[in-house]
């Protein structure tokens, strides 16, 4: 790993090439920790390995993407953090703590807005404030002055089924931050929005993000979407889903999409991307060879079988 | 709605023309007469309220019971697997054969007529929740979840609404099947209202009588069901979003 880490980065001498670094921890305890996290789905030959030994640690602060195609299992790891799946294999910790069960220091974005449909939008975020305690005149303080931060002061009465997609997005986005978690984590909330939107969301959260150097885990499949948000971005691989690099982004901010360093540093980790792909199948293939010829009682199948996709 | 008279001027035709005797099928007219004379001796007023107040309170305990009991269903295979079956071979069960049970256990009371009434529109409440619950969005639950929401208001707060189109759906039926319900028992069990109102018609050989709370019978039913609950569901239809606002 290690070696095809350094071959990947010594491939080309560009621009860009010092702006997208491996990742070196920065000193004290990280706020979340994984540690040789595995998670199958199904029994038997039908075994689908979606993580596979992954190790991450997250600190405090730190904006963190997790990039890969479909399949990669950077979904089913987020969950994991969520605590809505507990994997079949490691830990998760943060702030030391086993993660068991979702808990108020984290809070899951979903990539469709998980309104209420019969509260508006001023409600939405009062009913889930209410919930953590705060009082009624707390909760309204707190919900007008984060739905002024996503800008849609016009729309505190609304109702979720009145405003576009992008705006109800943004009502989730201004529900989550208003919760005050200690960290975000972020299910590819902007996949099912229009270019036009998607940008102004990208804009939208680094500014909120500069604001509260909040720790996010953003999953998507977007190489130029996780460029543009990630301070690092891990880069994922499919069957069996596992960490292929670990990158800094070193861009300032706010960043532009368009930006000639970061479209080089996006057809790089593309390249690497489909170079990945390509091996896996090979190996794949191989170890299928392999498998038929000690394929009787208790001969090791380890992978699992080739042309199943792990759920995304 | 000038078709609405071609089923009036039918019935006028037949009274006039019928082979059987005018006194056993009146015309209209004779019918709408009936029903003045009641409304004026204050007989059909005390009826109406009589099994109204019947009605609403049979009906209150039975949403009170199936509601949570739906949600229960929804909520817990385990409950799902056990009730289930009880509750759908129950409800197969017309609610008047429950009248001879409630009368050995309660006497000729009020509370056999209300029994009466809670056993056929419970169930129907109960199975309608369940199905609400059931069709909820599981990423409502889920940011229910994520947001820390639990116990009580979870339940009331997230599920009840989230499932409410399903559960106004029933408690619509549940109301449908209570008003039937109580007919059936007013009518073998003679302690006022409407029911006892249309036997007492047929005792003194009064058609017009019977005719006349027939009707009464049909416009409480239609007025509650069009007026009250059809004006429910499109509320809450809209402020869920279900249906397109108009513009």
């Amino acid at each position: 790993m290690l070696q095809a880490l350094r071959s990947f980065l010594s491939r080309r001498r560009r621009p860009g090439i010092d702006m997208l670094v491996p990742r070196r921890a920065p000193p004290g305890p990280p706020k979340i920790d994984v540690s040789r996290v595995g998670h199958g789905f199904g029994v038997g030959p039908k075994r689908v390995v979606a993580l596979k030994d992954v190790d991450i640690s997250v600190h405090h602060g730190e904006f963190v993407c997790l990039l890969g195609p479909s399949g990669c299992g950077k979904s089913t790891l987020l969950y994991a953090l969520a605590g809505h799946l507990e994997p079949t294999g490691g830990s998760i910790s943060i702030d030391g703590v086993q993660v068991r069960g979702p808990g108020p220091d984290r809070l899951l974005l979903f990539q469709d807005p998980a309104l209420f449909p019969w509260l508006t939008v001023r409600q939405n975020l009062i009913f889930a404030l209410r919930a953590r305690g705060l009082s009624r005149s707390a909760a309204e303080a707190r919900a007008r002055a984060y739905v002024s931060l996503v800008g849609l002061d016009a729309f505190l009465d609304a109702l979720p089924h009145q405003l576009s997609g992008g705006m109800r997005m943004r009502v989730q986005l201004a529900r989550a931050l208003a919760m005050d978690p200690a960290v975000l984590l972020m299910d590819e909330p902007f996949a099912a929005l229009d270019a036009h939107t998607r940008s102004q969301m990208h804009l939208l959260l680094q500014r909120i993000w500069i604001r509260d150097r909040k720790t996010v885990v953003f999953v998507t499949h977007d190489v130029r979407e996780a460029l543009t948000l990630g301070d690092r971005v891990v880069v994922m691989a499919a069957r069996p889903g596992r960490v292929l690099h670990d990158l800094e982004v070193r861009l300032p901010r706010p960043r532009d999409p368009d930006d000639e360093a970061l479209v080089l540093m996006s057809r790089r980790i593309r390249a690497e991307l489909a170079g990945a792909d390509a091996a896996g199948a090979e190996r794949r293939r191989e170890e299928e060879a392999t498998h038929a010829r000690t394929s009787a009682p208790g001969g090791a199948g380890a992978g699992p079988p080739a042309g199943l996709g792990a759920p995304g | 709605m000038g078709l609405v008279l071609v089923p009036l001027l039918a019935w006028e035709l037949l009274a006039r023309v019928g082979p059987w005797p005018r006194w056993l099928f009146p015309d209209p007219l004779a019918v709408v007469r009936s029903i003045a004379v009641m409304a004026a001796d204050g007989r059909l007023g005390a009826a109406v309220l009589r099994s109204l107040s019947r009605l609403v309170q049979g009906f209150a305990i039975s949403a009170l019971l199936g509601v949570p009991l739906g949600i229960l269903m929804g909520r817990s295979a385990l409950a799902l697997r056990t009730l289930r079956p009880a509750v759908l071979g129950l409800q197969a069960l017309p609610s008047i054969c429950w009248l001879p049970l409630a009368l050995l256990w309660f006497g000729l009371s009020e509370t056999a007529i209300l029994f009466v009434v809670v056993m056929g529109s419970m169930l129907a409440i109960a199975i309608a929740t369940e199905d609400g619950v059931a069709a909820v969005d599981p990423l409502l639950l889920r940011a229910a979840g994520t947001l820390g929401i639990r116990g009580l208001r979870f339940h009331a707060g997230v599920l009840l609404p989230a499932a409410f189109p399903g559960v106004l759906t029933g408690l619509k039926l549940g109301w449908s099947f209570a008003w039937r319900a109580l007919m059936s028992g007013e009518l073998l069990f003679v302690a006022g209202g409407l029911g006892q109102l249309l036997t007492q018609g047929r005792e003194v050989l009064d058609a017009a009588q019977v005719m006349g709370v027939m009707v009464c019978i049909i416009a409480v039913g239609l007025l509650v069901d069009q007026g009250l609950f059809r004006f429910l569901e499109l509320r809450v239809r809209r402020r869920w979003g279900l249906v397109e606002e108009p513009a």
